[in-house]
C-alpha cells in the first residue's frame, strides 16, 4: 500500500536500506516495478542522496530507512536538508505498534529524536491512514517553505494481511496549515517606492531564489533595474555568476566587493536569504545605511536577526513578478546617474580583485587553480557538490554558476560527509550529467563507503578530493586564532592511499601533485565519461580562504590575504 | 513583558510536545502552560504565558504558527482580556490561626474545599497576580502543598478566538 501511495505520489526513485522493521515494505517493493529503489551504505547517505536529488531537480527526495539505528543514521541527513529548507519524505519503520514504549528490539523513538528538525512528522496508526498521511506529508514537504517530512511506520500497519479498500486522496488540505501564496501589494509597492529611489542598492538573494524557482524572474528585476547582485552560499545560481552585474558571494568568504557593497549601500533588497550570521557579521553593524526590504515566504525569517523596514511575506516568484509589473508602471524612474556613481565606486572595490590566486613556487598546486581548472574543463556546465570546509569555499568563489540547482552544499548545517551521497542523487536523477562532487581528505572519509553503491548502479561521479593533508579549515581558524596550535586537525601520517581504495572498490583513481599536470589529468579523467574517477589532488597545505570576515565586525571588515586587511 | 498566547491545536498525538520542544529549542521560556480539549473535540485550547520583548514575543508568535498542528493562535495581552488561574492549597490551621485563615480566604473569595482537624485544602481562581496575593497574606502560615493550574484565557467582547 505505501508502494502504491509513492507511485501514486509521482515517486520514481527513492533510497534506502533494508532492516527488521520495514521487510513487509521491502517485500512490497521486490514485487513491483515503477518505483525503483537505490541501496546505500549507511543512512545517512540515504539522506543526503535523495537531498542531492531534491536540490537538483526541485523535486522532493525520499527515503526509507528501518526503525531504531537506521532511523537514527538518517537523522544528520534529516538536519541537513531542515537547515536548507529541503523537500524529503523520509520513511522510518516502527516496531510493532504493540511493543512502542517497551524498549523493544530497534526501537527508538523516531518522531521525538525528528523532532526538532523536521517541518512535519507523522506516526501512523492504521494501514487505511498511509494513503492519507502520504499525501499529507509530500504535500507539506513541499509547499510554503520546504522541509523534510518524517512518516513513522509501525511493523504491524505494513502487514500485508492487513487489507483495505486502497483509494489515493486526490488533493489535501489541511486547516492548520496555509501556504503563503502572492505577498501584500501595498507593501510591494512600498518597497518598489524605495528600490527606485535608491541610489546604492543591493540585490541581496538566498537559496529561497533557487527553491522557488525565482532565478528567472530575479535576472529580469536585475538586469531591468541595473542594480548589484550577490547571492549567499545557498543562492549561488540563481543570477548569472558570469554576468557583469554580479558581485560574487557575500559574507564570511565573500568577494571584498560583495561585502563592501553591502555595508555602504542604502537599500538591501534581501530575497529568500535570512540574514544567516556567516553573512551579516555583528548585527549591530551590519548595513549601517541601508533600508532593509526583505522578501520571504516564511514570515518567522523576517526580522529574524536584521529588522526589516519593509517585510513582505510570499512566494518569490509571484513576488517579483508583482515588483516587476509595479516598476514598469511606476512613475519614479531608476537614478541613473546614482546607480553609475555607484557602479563606479563598485569597480574599484572589484579592481582590488580579491580572488586573485598567486601561483605557487614549485610546481606546487593552489586549492583555487583546481577549481578554475575544473570549471573550465566542465565548461562551467557540471552540477557540483560540495562537503564542508575549505574546498568548499573555493568552489563557491571559483566555480562560476551561471544557472540554478547546480551548485549543491550543505549551507545551513555545514556537514561533512554530505557531497559524495548528494553527488550520487544528482547522477541518478541526470545520468548524462556531469556530477562532481568537490571534497576534502578529510569530508569524503565520512561517507567513503558509498563507493560500493556507486559500483552497483554504475554512477559515474566525478571526485574531486582537494587533499591538503588536513581539516583545512580548522586548521585555517587554529591558525588565524589559536596561534596555530593544530589541536586534532592534522592526520597526515595515517591518510589512506585513495587511489588504492578506490580501486578496491572497482574505481578508477587519478593522482595529481604538480600544477604542471593538473589540467591534462582533470581532463583524462572527466574524459572517462562512464566510470566514476576519484581524482586526488595534493595542494598547498597552508592555503587559507579569503576574504574572511574579522569577527564582531561590519560586513567591510576583512582579512584579504594572511597580511591584509580592511 | 509577560505576554499570554493563547491556541487551538489539533487534538493528536504528539501535537503538545511539538509546542513545547519549539520553546526550548529556541531558547524561549514557558511561565505556566495548561491544555484540555475544547467542546469540538478535535481541537485543544492550549494557554502558554511566557516572558519577552516586543521582537521575542513575534518569533515566538510566528514560529507557533509555522507548527502544522497550531491552527490558530492569539497573543490575549494585545487586547482586553479575561485571565484565570486556579490554585489548591494546603495549609496548617490550628489554633487562632484557623479563623485567620478562613478569613483571609473569604477576603480572597476563596473556599476551603476539604478540612481536618489541623488542616485546610483552599481552592482560589483569579489572576495570577491575585494568587500572588493570597499567597502573601497567609505567609504567617505553614504551607504544607501549592498546585496551581497555570494561566487560561480569553479575550473580552465579541473577539472570538475559534476556527
Amino acid at each position: 500500500m505505501l508502494m502504491r501511495a509513492l507511485h501514486d505520489e509521482g515517486v520514481e526513485l527513492i533510497w534506502g536500506y533494508p532492516g527488521g522493521a520495514v521487510l513487509h515494505i521491502y517485500d512490497a517493493l521486490f514485487k513491483q516495478d515503477k518505483v525503483e529503489h537505490i541501496l546505500v551504505r549507511h543512512e545517512q547517505a540515504a539522506t543526503h542522496a535523495a537531498d542531492g536529488y531534491a536540490r537538483a531537480t526541485g523535486k522532493p527526495g525520499v527515503v526509507l530507512v528501518t526503525s531504531g539505528p537506521g532511523a537514527t543514521n538518517a537523522i544528520t541527513g534529516i538536519a541537513t536538508a531542515f537547515m536548507d529548507s529541503i523537500p524529503l519524505v523520509v520513511i522510518s519503520g516502527q516496531v510493532d505498534s504493540s511493543l512502542i514504549g517497551s524498549d523493544g528490539f530497534q526501537e527508538t523513538d523516531m518522531v521525538g529524536i525528528s523532532r526538532p528538525i523536521v517541518k512535519h512528522s507523522f506516526m501512523v496508526q492504521n494501514p487505511e491512514d498511509i494513503p492519507m498521511v502520504v499525501k499529507k506529508a509530500f504535500y507539506i514537504a513541499t509547499t510554503g517553505r520546504p522541509g523534510p517530512v518524517v512518516i513513522d511506520i509501525p511493523k504491524d500497519v505494513t502487514d500485508p494481511s492487513r487489507k483495505f479498500k486502497y483509494q489515493y486522496p486526490e488533493s489535501v488540505k489541511l486547516r492548520s496549515y496555509a501556504v503563503p501564496g502572492k505577498g501584500h501589494t501595498g507593501q510591494i509597492k512600498k518597497a518598489v517606492e524605495i528600490l527606485l529611489a535608491a541610489k546604492r542598492p543591493v540585490i541581496y538573494t538566498g537559496g529561497g531564489v533557487v527553491q522557488g524557482e525565482g532565478s528567472a524572474l530575479l535576472t529580469q528585476l536585475a538586469k531591468h533595474l541595473g542594480y548589484p547582485v550577490t547571492n549567499t552560499l545557498m543562492g549561488l545560481g540563481a543570477f548569472p555568476a558570469t554576468d557583469p552585474q554580479f558581485l560574487g558571494m557575500l559574507g564570511m568568504h565573500g568577494t571584498y566587493e560583495a561585502n563592501m557593497a553591502m555595508h555602504f549601500s542604502d537599500v538591501v533588497l534581501g530575497i529568500g536569504a535570512r540574514f544567516d550570521d556567516r553573512v551579516t557579521n555583528s548585527i549591530a553593524k551590519f548595513c549601517p545605511g541601508a533600508k532593509i526590504l526583505h522578501v520571504d515566504i516564511d514570515p518567522a525569517s523576517i526580522s529574524k536577526t536584521v529588522v526589516a523596514d519593509v517585510p513582505i511575506v510570499g512566494a518569490v516568484t509571484s513576488v517579483l513578478e508583482e515588483m516587476l509589473e509595479l516598476i514598469r508602471q511606476s512613475d519614479t524612474k531608476v537614478d541613473r546617474a546614482a546607480i553609475e556613481q555607484w557602479w563606479k565606486q563598485i569597480e574599484g572595490w572589484r579592481e582590488r580583485d580579491c580572488l586573485k590566486v598567486t601561483p605557487a613556487p614549485d610546481d606546487i598546486i593552489k586549492p583555487q587553480q583546481v577549481i578554475q581548472c575544473l570549471y573550465e574543463i566542465t565548461n562551467g556546465d557540471a552540477y557540483v557538490s560540495s562537503d564542508v570546509g575549505q574546498h568548499q569555499m573555493f568552489a563557491a568563489q571559483y566555480y562560476k554558476f551561471d544557472k540554478p540547482r547546480r551548485w549543491i552544499n550543505s549551507g545551513g548545517l555545514g556537514t561533512m560527509g554530505f557531497g559524495f551521497p548528494a553527488a550520487m542523487g544528482v547522477q541518478l536523477a541526470f545520468p548524462d550529467a556531469v556530477s562532481v562532487c568537490v571534497t576534502g581528505e578529510g569530508s569524503i572519509q565520512m561517507n567513503i563507503q558509498e563507493l560500493a553503491t556507486c559500483l552497483q548502479y554504475q554512477l559515474p561521479v566525478k571526485i574531486v578530493c582537494l587533499n591538503n593533508q588536513a581539516l583545512g579549515m580548522v586548521k585555517q581558524w587554529q591558525d588565524m586564532q589559536y596561534g596555530g596550535r593544530y589541536s586534532h586537525s592534522t592526520y597526515s601520517e595515517s591518510l589512506p592511499d585513495f587511489i588504492k581504495l578506490v580501486e578496491a572498490y572497482g574505481h578508477v583513481g587519478v593522482r595529481i601533485d604538480k600544477l604542471s599536470e593538473l589540467k591534462q589529468k582533470m581532463t583524462e579523467a572527466f574524459a572517462l565519461k562512464d566510470r566514476l574517477v576519484f581524482i586526488d589532488v595534493l595542494v598547498d597545505p597552508m592555503e587559507h580562504v579569503y576574504p574572511m570576515a574579522i569577527k564582531g565586525g561590519a560586513m567591510k571588515d576583512m582579512y584579504l590575504s594572511k597580511t591584509e586587511r580592511t | 513583558m509577560r505576554h499570554i498566547i493563547s491556541m487551538l491545536l489539533e487534538n493528536e498525538p504528539g501535537a503538545l510536545s511539538r509546542v513545547v520542544g519549539l520553546f526550548s529549542q529556541r531558547n524561549y521560556n514557558i511561565e505556566s502552560l495548561t491544555v484540555a480539549p475544547t467542546e469540538d473535540h478535535t481541537l485543544s485550547r492550549l494557554t502558554i504565558t511566557t516572558m519577552g520583548d516586543d521582537r521575542k514575543i513575534e518569533q515566538i508568535t510566528k514560529h507557533l504558527n509555522k507548527l502544522v498542528d497550531v491552527v490558530k493562535l492569539v497573543d490575549l495581552t494585545e487586547g482586553a482580556h479575561i485571565e484565570r488561574e486556579l490554585m489548591l492549597i494546603k495549609v496548617k490551621a490550628t489554633g487562632a490561626q484557623r479563623d485567620e485563615i478562613k478569613r483571609t480566604t473569604d477576603i480572597f473569595r476563596g473556599q476551603v474545599v476539604d478540612v481536618t482537624s489541623t488542616i485546610y485544602s483552599i481552592q482560589l481562581v483569579g489572576t495570577s497576580e491575585k494568587l500572588d496575593g493570597f499567597l502573601a497574606a497567609i505567609s504567617g502560615t505553614t504551607i504544607l502543598e501549592v498546585a496551581r493550574t497555570g494561566v487560561s484565557g480569553i479575550s473580552r467582547g465579541e473577539k472570538v478566538l475559534s476556527v
